[in-house]
């Protein structure tokens, strides 16, 4: 017999959390549970052969967790994408509700309201950390060499490493000359990015402020250096955009 | 004499069997005992001070509110991912401490108890498979519940300060995952591990190889890399030290911070929704 169905505005807007909240969590712990014993049933945790600091697989893998950090290596030295970068998308995260003053769409989905926000999470999130993560398990080979799935992991695949910097590219052969340049167009990068940003959104540098402001638009600049260092080294074979006797870039 | 004991004949026990009234009168002994009744302060009938002290009453169950918006039982709302994570916590809990009675994190022995664990022990397959594939299955379902905070804007005022102790439980629940890939002393754990913790070694400052590290005077013997391995690659002084993080260190601080996250739901106003 089917009870006459109410209107949603006429329930209580508050519920009891026993039982309505709590044989929810019940009903969602079995469920979970269920499914985690047969996986854990019928798919056994690798198992390798004994250590060996002796023999190094080839290729060697971070965890799949890290392999996001762990392909970005290629565009980046390891004390960017093994450090600086871990600890920027840190700090960075920790940062998102201090500089998202937005207050619109707090507590329900909305596209409309805060389309820049969800694109920069949504880039960052799907693109450069589940992408290069799927990208890191199945497609780096022997080598750190790029296989397509249906190509066989040859250890001795060749590929002709061509890549120049960016000053030589540019026509400069003195090591201190391609470095000014180098860190010009690095500075550069981040003086002129901050400088349009402030630019155009003049207006809302009273109601936002300019650490705010300074701070989000330098994250958003290296999070996009990061995209351009990819497409530089993938469309272009850069290798370093800056050369110093301490670090490269 | 004293008087005859009223010993009920077959016949009334069969009629009080037949018509139930046995096991009510079971239930009344020992619903009204005094073991019964200072365990449960409350009765079990759905009335609503029963379902108010149901939470009020438990210290398992009290974390929770009492009630909550209507709102905050949509799965389209929430995922569930929150929930999820949590579990799959316990879940590696429980699962943890059962491999910790039959695995030693010595470099001899390290490799052998875990082919003991995997064919000798009772479910000892079954209890690595169950805490490694939770403990993925954490990893990924932490970040969904990042995003799903992210997409509801739920890191807005007033719960700017849950987000950033959720990020941090995002990076321990990494940490913990990572600390544990070293255990099993294979030579997938040994490598993985190699590769992740090479990168202390590039440390601004702080690592032999990173930028300005000559102006410190870091070698390889004595940087962040050696201070995470106890020594200068990943051997046994490694598997020790990251057995106690994985076990010990990491799991309390975590522990810690997520009394704070879900405590902090509650002082925030309840999981968010529309104003």
């Amino acid at each position: 017999m089917a009870a006459p169905k109410k209107n949603e505005n006429d329930l209580p807007d508050k519920l009891h959390v026993w039982p309505y909240l709590v044989r929810l969590e019940f009903l969602c712990s079995i469920v979970v549970m269920i499914f985690l014993t047969v996986w854990s049933i019928t798919i056994d945790a690798p198992l390798e052969e004994a250590a060996n600091p002796s023999k190094t697989p080839n290729p060697s893998k971070a965890p799949w967790y890290f392999l996001g950090l762990q392909d970005i290596l290629v565009y980046f030295d390891p004390w960017f994408a093994g450090v600086v970068a871990p600890v920027l998308i840190i700090v960075g995260l920790m940062l998102i509700p201090y500089l998202d003053v937005n207050p619109k769409g707090n507590g329900y989905y909305t596209y409309t309201e805060r389309k820049v926000a969800i694109w920069v999470y949504a880039f960052g999130f799907l693109v450069l950390w589940i992408a290069l993560i799927i990208m890191g398990v199945f497609l780096r080979g022997p080598g750190w060499n790029l296989f397509m799935p249906w190509q066989y992991w040859d250890p001795h695949k060749v590929v002709a490493l061509t890549n120049v910097d960016l000053p030589y590219a540019f026509g400069f052969r003195d090591y201190w000359m391609s470095s000014l340049f180098g860190g010009a167009v690095v500075i550069g990068y981040f003086v002129i990015g901050t400088g349009v940003y402030f630019f155009t959104e003049r207006k809302a540098l009273k109601s936002v402020g300019f650490m705010r402001m300074f701070i989000k638009i330098n994250l958003l600049l290296i999070m996009v250096g990061i995209v351009i260092k990819i497409v530089l080294r993938l469309g272009f074979n850069i290798k370093y955009v800056w050369v110093t006797p301490w670090f490269n870039i | 004499m004293a008087t005859k004991p009223n010993i009920p004949n077959f016949a009334e026990i069969m009629n009080d069997i037949k018509s139930g009234k046995i096991f009510s009168d079971i239930a009344k002994q020992i619903t009204e005992s005094q073991i019964w009744t200072s365990s449960f302060r409350h009765g079990y009938a759905d009335t609503p001070r029963n379902r108010v002290l149901q939470i009020a009453s438990n210290v398992w169950l009290h974390l929770h509110p009492v009630k909550i918006h209507r709102h905050a039982l949509r799965i389209k709302f929430t995922w569930c991912m929150g929930g999820i994570t949590f579990l799959m916590f316990l879940v590696t809990v429980v699962t943890g401490v059962i491999l910790m009675f039959y695995y030693r994190p010595v470099g001899e022995y390290a490799y052998y108890d875990m082919k003991y664990l995997q064919y000798d022990v009772p479910f000892g397959m079954l209890m690595r498979n169950m805490h490694r594939w939770a403990a993925h299955s954490m990893v990924i379902t932490v970040w969904l519940h990042m995003f799903r905070v992210f997409l509801t804007g739920s890191y807005k005022p007033p719960r700017e300060f849950n987000w950033v102790i959720g990020v941090f439980l995002v990076t321990f629940t990494l940490l913990l995952s990572f600390t544990g890939y070293l255990l099993p002393w294979d030579q997938l754990a040994m490598w993985a591990v190699t590769v992740g913790t090479n990168m202390a070694r590039a440390t601004p400052f702080l690592g032999h190889e990173g930028p300005f590290a000559e102006f410190v005077g870091v070698t390889s013997r004595y940087d962040a890399r050696s201070v995470l391995l106890g020594g200068s690659l990943v051997g046994p002084p490694a598997l020790l030290r990251f057995y106690v993080l994985h076990c010990i260190l990491i799991p309390l601080i975590a522990g810690a911070l997520m009394i704070v996250h879900f405590w902090r739901i509650r002082k925030d106003g309840g999981i968010s929704g529309p104003l």
